[in-house]
């Protein structure tokens, strides 16, 4: 078993970031509340799974606005193919970007990106035969989606496990690509903390402690985890892991907004 | 390279003279930290600083309050674009804790309880430029902030501004630290936009 530490682990050599031009090919409907964009990128050189980027939107009046995304898929270029890069954006309620990205943004529209960002919160094919945990909460998901999907891609067979908390079933982002994905390549556990799909039985309800514990991989299996979501989902999720005794630099965080 | 993206205008508010090129100014204090979040009692907390000779400058959490808390009032500036203006801090100067500190060394790695490490200019943290920080916001530093002590190295990008201190080691190279391992500027001036290399 290996025993390497995943906090001190030098960055191998990477791609450097650099401004790209994208072209928006598709948007779709993700949730209610958020949008899925399909980006033409004929300068993309690929991304890392889990690795993100930064967005940038020019006004007429040179006015800027700059936020980070996380990058669900990408394709590099190749001679003959543009890349493409797929994000997926939360309406941020009184936001700045995100309300124009979710509302507004349509096929031919031209933004830019700089990236690829992140060298850390990433998985790669064959770094490890450790197990690994994934927990998401809800838009949280998609640097794990990206993660899941490379690992199936990858066909790696470390075992893969994503816990994802969602408030209800309309709330799944990536829903039918994780639902392919379940299976042998990915133990998928969904819970539900308002409301669960119709006919089943899934219990609905925040998480606790022991029932977070109960499905997710034991700590004796030292898995690597990777957490994302809200600041106070990752606390929360990041203090029950070391409870049940996993290594704090086992444990990769990403976190989005402030303390509530 | 930049051209405008069709449809937007972005909110038509005053820009800010003191936020430095693509950042935007938020209410809320995001955390951004690389795992969990360390839980350090003041009762076990120390500050060490270390020169070439393995000499070891320390103070208990009462000794380095000792040292003089002043009141700090500052912007503070984070690499994924968000910006706090006129942030109230309180905390103890750099130059006293390095006041007998001898080195020839002009670099230095700030650590941190739970491993993380940056490095920065002996430069940037002195001369009224830093602080070991204890309070934010008129009360103790939280413990997902960096509590019960970071540093404070308000001209550069906040990830500089290590959280869970727990001392610096002098370093004759400008060798990189967590972030910038991982792709973060080495030095991070954010009215340059030294965000990545």
């Amino acid at each position: 078993m290996s025993t390497e530490p995943a906090a001190s682990t030098l960055a191998r050599p990477r791609t450097r970031p650099a401004w790209h031009v994208a072209t928006v090919a598709e948007t779709r409907r993700e949730t209610p509340t958020a949008v899925r964009l399909v980006l033409d990128v004929p300068t993309w050189p690929g991304s890392e799974a889990g690795a993100h980027l930064d967005l940038r939107l020019t006004a007429p009046d040179g006015y800027q606005a700059s936020r980070s995304y996380s990058v669900a898929a990408s394709t590099p270029a190749a001679p003959g193919s543009p890349g493409q890069v797929v994000l997926a954006v939360d309406e941020v309620p009184d936001g700045e970007v995100s309300p124009f990205l979710v509302r507004d943004v349509r096929p031919g529209d031209q933004l830019e990106l700089h990236g690829p960002l992140g060298a850390f919160f990433v998985w790669r094919p064959g770094q490890s035969t450790r197990p690994v945990q994934l927990v998401a909460g809800g838009s949280g998901v998609v640097p794990l989606y990206a993660m899941a999907a490379a690992h199936a891609a990858a066909a790696d067979e470390t075992p893969f496990r994503l816990l994802y908390s969602v408030r209800t079933p309309d709330d799944v982002w990536f829903a039918d690509e994780l639902a392919a994905l379940a299976g042998p390549t990915l133990a998928l556990d969904l819970v539900y903390t308002r409301r669960a799909p119709e006919g089943t039985a899934d219990v609905v309800g925040r998480l606790t402690r022991e029932s977070f514990a109960a499905r997710v991989l034991p700590a004796a299996e030292r898995p690597r985890v990777y957490v994302c979501g809200s600041t106070g989902f990752v606390e929360t999720v990041a203090g029950w892991l070391q409870e049940l005794g996993h290594a704090a630099g086992d444990i990769h965080t990403e976190r989005f907004g402030g303390l509530t | 390279m930049s051209f405008a993206t069709r449809g937007f205008s972005g909110r038509r508010r005053e820009r800010d003279d003191r936020l430095p090129p693509g950042q935007t100014l938020v209410q809320d204090w995001p955390v951004l930290s690389a795992g969990p979040t360390p839980q350090i009692d003041t009762g076990d907390w120390a500050l060490t600083v270390r020169d070439e000779t393995g000499t070891e400058h320390r103070w208990s959490w009462d000794e380095l309050l000792a040292l003089g808390v002043e009141d700090v009032t500052v912007d503070i500036h984070c690499v994924t674009h968000w910006s706090r203006l006129g942030m109230e801090w309180r905390g103890v100067s750099l130059d006293k804790v390095f006041e007998d500190v001898e080195s020839e060394h002009e670099f230095v790695m700030a650590h941190s309880y739970g491993g993380y490490t940056t490095n920065v200019p002996l430069e940037d943290l002195l001369d009224g430029k830093a602080w070991v920080a204890v309070e934010a916001d008129g009360a103790p530093l939280d413990p997902e902030h960096g509590g019960p002590a970071r540093l404070l190295v308000p001209h550069l990008y906040f990830w500089k501004s290590a959280k869970w201190l727990r001392g610096f080691t002098m370093m004759p190279d400008n060798e990189p630290g967590f972030w910038e391992q991982y792709g973060y500027h080495i030095y991070g001036d954010p009215w340059k936009e030294e965000r990545y290399w």
